[in-house]
């Protein structure tokens, strides 16, 4: 560094911290719970996702256990019935639930990694790079996310994994992007500037003053994907595109329960419902993120 | 104008192209022989002769230079099921099905979602705007399967008001086409319309605060004329811009619900094509599936220019 200290330019403008009451300082988490939607979805997910985990100490039955009377309706032992199996529903959404979130939950991290560094890169260094990443992203963005699932699975076959790489795959556009579009405005700043002229590597660069920087609405667009992830899956579990057959997710319970619709409305009513809560909670918790990290839509 | 509409024809085209070359070379570097699967139990030595003569004996170039030419002349080929129905007739057949369900699913979900953003926007923080942003957030969060399901639980097992699966083509008479369209049209269309509505209502809300809009008040305007006339025109202009995407949603929204009401339109076409693993089948389907919502977008665009006449797409 032999740079002499410069004089600093005048017109340089006058930085003065923010004041500590100001609600912008507030931390995080008592902006997130002061958000009615965010408090609501936040308590809902929370509950299904406890549920989930301590599923066998919640139901006494086993999801795969056909010894009970087959369909009956709601009561007090089976708390929404039985299937034409003689299994209990209850039992079954939430192993179910299962699936549900763990797809949804490792699609869209996968999406997340890849996208963001498809989007980094072609933000970042431009030129032929981007030129072909963003020819691929174009492609994608002319159709909706689901339907490019479906075209994957038409590639890759169905099964859990399949279902995984095709999902996350659908998604990835979304997160380079927002990424992309984030970097090129802030690879002008002039911290970044700063950092380069002090002999920041590129690398350097792009994960300590790039990304930190683009995280808020790569953080949005995650949490709002989830959503979209599960419904994905049910979907496509509904289609026969989905998992195998004999996994219990809440597409599948969903699609077989129309040979019983006359006769056991449960069947297909509540695994739907426990679909709907689950996306309801996240897209409430992704509403409420975006007001507060001020993500514009 | 005119420049600008051959310019993106010809990307449509592009992207359609780039779309069936893709699906082309991934069938076909996967593992796995669909016609070997096909005829593992019946008779595996006329394997060979089925593959002559669907072509597909020769190496993956001179097959693509085949399909690329053939689906330029309009040919999709042939199932490779049963007595080798050629694809464009299924196609063909599929496709008034898909037509009539998304029209119908549009122009449903759009009333409705424009009209549930108006009033919120201009009942803002009451009552009724709370519920219908509620019922937003509820349309957006449910699957559209079980949206159909649940209609037909209702409306058909329930009420018997409407037949629960099925397709009645417009020949046969008005009604029986509408009655079978109509559920599967609100099961494809409400999480559609929920879009519309929140897009609706903050594009209102903005509006509303413009001085033209104080300038119509203070003229003596009825309110009435000021909310349709003066605002819901120009709210609109967002509106039509995310209906590309609203569109395509609603697409594949119906590609879903058509699974679930037995109509053997486009998406039911292609669900059944990949699970039987019947190639020909399933590119032709992606393939006009590609063409429905690159050109949906393209239409969009041009509707944008002449809602906003202060676009121009020349520069």
């Amino acid at each position: 560094m032999e740079q002499t200290a410069a004089p600093k330019p005048s017109s340089l403008p006058v930085i003065t911290p923010l004041p500590v009451s100001s609600p912008s300082r507030r931390p995080f988490y008592q902006l997130l719970l002061r958000d009615k939607r965010a408090t609501a979805g936040l308590i809902l997910l929370v509950l299904i996702v406890v549920a989930t985990i301590f599923a066998p100490l919640i139901s006494p039955y086993d999801p795969q256990s056909q010894k009970y009377d087959i369909l009956q309706p709601p009561s007090t032992t089976h708390l929404l019935g039985t299937d034409d199996l003689g299994r209990d529903l209850f039992t079954r959404i939430l192993y179910g639930a299962r699936i549900s979130l763990f797809v949804g939950i490792v699609t869209v991290a996968l999406s997340l990694v890849i996208g963001v560094v498809m989007g980094i890169l072609s933000g970042y260094y431009g030129g032929w790079i981007d030129t072909i990443l963003m020819r691929y992203i174009d492609l994608q963005w002319a159709f909706p996310n689901f339907i490019i699932a479906v075209y994957l699975v038409a590639v890759f076959g169905t099964g859990l994994l399949n279902v995984i790489v095709a999902v996350s795959l659908a998604f990835l556009d979304d997160f380079a992007r927002v990424t992309r579009g984030m970097v090129l405005t802030l690879r002008e700043e002039e911290y970044v500037l700063a950092a380069r002229s002090l002999g920041a590597s590129d690398l350097q660069i792009m994960l300590r003053h790039v990304l930190p920087n683009a995280l808020a609405p790569i953080i949005v667009l995650a949490t709002i994907s989830v959503s979209y992830a599960i419904l994905a899956e049910a979907t496509l579990s509904f289609l026969g595109l989905g998992v195998k057959p004999t996994t219990p997710t809440w597409g599948l319970i969903v699609s077989d329960s129309r040979s019983f619709f006359s006769r056991a409305w449960w069947l297909g009513v509540f695994p739907g419902l426990a679909i709907m809560l689950t996306v309801l909670s996240i897209n409430f918790l992704g509403d409420a993120l975006r007001d507060i990290l001020d993500v514009r839509n | 104008m005119q420049r600008y509409i051959a310019r993106r024809v010809l990307q449509a085209v592009i992207v359609i192209w780039a779309v069936g070359t893709l699906v082309f070379f991934m069938l076909r570097a996967v593992p796995g022989d669909p016609i070997q699967a096909l005829l593992a139990d019946v008779d595996p030595g006329s394997a060979d002769a089925i593959r002559a003569k669907l072509g597909l004996d020769q190496p993956v170039h001179v097959q693509y230079l085949f399909w690329l030419r053939n689906t330029v002349q309009g040919d999709l080929g042939q199932s490779l099921y049963g007595s080798h129905v050629s694809v464009n007739r299924i196609i063909l057949e599929a496709v008034p099905r898909t037509l009539s369900l998304a029209t119908l699913a549009f122009v449903i979900s759009f009333a409705l979602g424009l009209a549930a953003g108006v009033v919120s926007a201009v009942k803002k923080y009451s009552l009724i705007d709370h519920i219908l942003t509620f019922a937003a957030f509820i349309g957006i969060s449910v699957p559209g399967f079980w949206l159909g399901i649940i209609l037909i639980l209702v409306f058909s097992v329930g009420l018997k008001w409407l037949p629960a699966i099925g397709y009645e083509p417009l020949s046969e008479g008005i009604w029986p086409w509408l009655s079978h369209l109509i559920l599967p049209a609100l099961a494809a269309g409400l999480p559609f319309s929920a879009a519309i509505a929140r897009i609706t209502r903050s594009a209102m809300l903005e509006v509303l605060q413009q001085e033209y809009i104080m300038v119509a008040r203070s003229k003596g305007l009825k309110e009435r004329k000021i909310i349709l006339r003066h605002a819901l025109r120009n709210a609109l202009i967002p509106v039509v811009t995310v209906m590309g995407i609203s569109l395509a949603l609603l697409f594949s929204g119906a590609v879903v619900v058509e699974n679930v009401f037995a109509i053997k339109g486009l998406g039911r076409v292609l669900i059944q094509g990949i699970i039987n693993r019947d190639y020909p089948v399933v590119e032709g389907s992606i393939l006009l599936v590609a063409v429905f919502l690159v050109f949906t977008n393209l239409a969009v665009d041009v509707v944008y220019t002449m809602i906003d006449p202060r676009i121009d797409y020349e520069s």
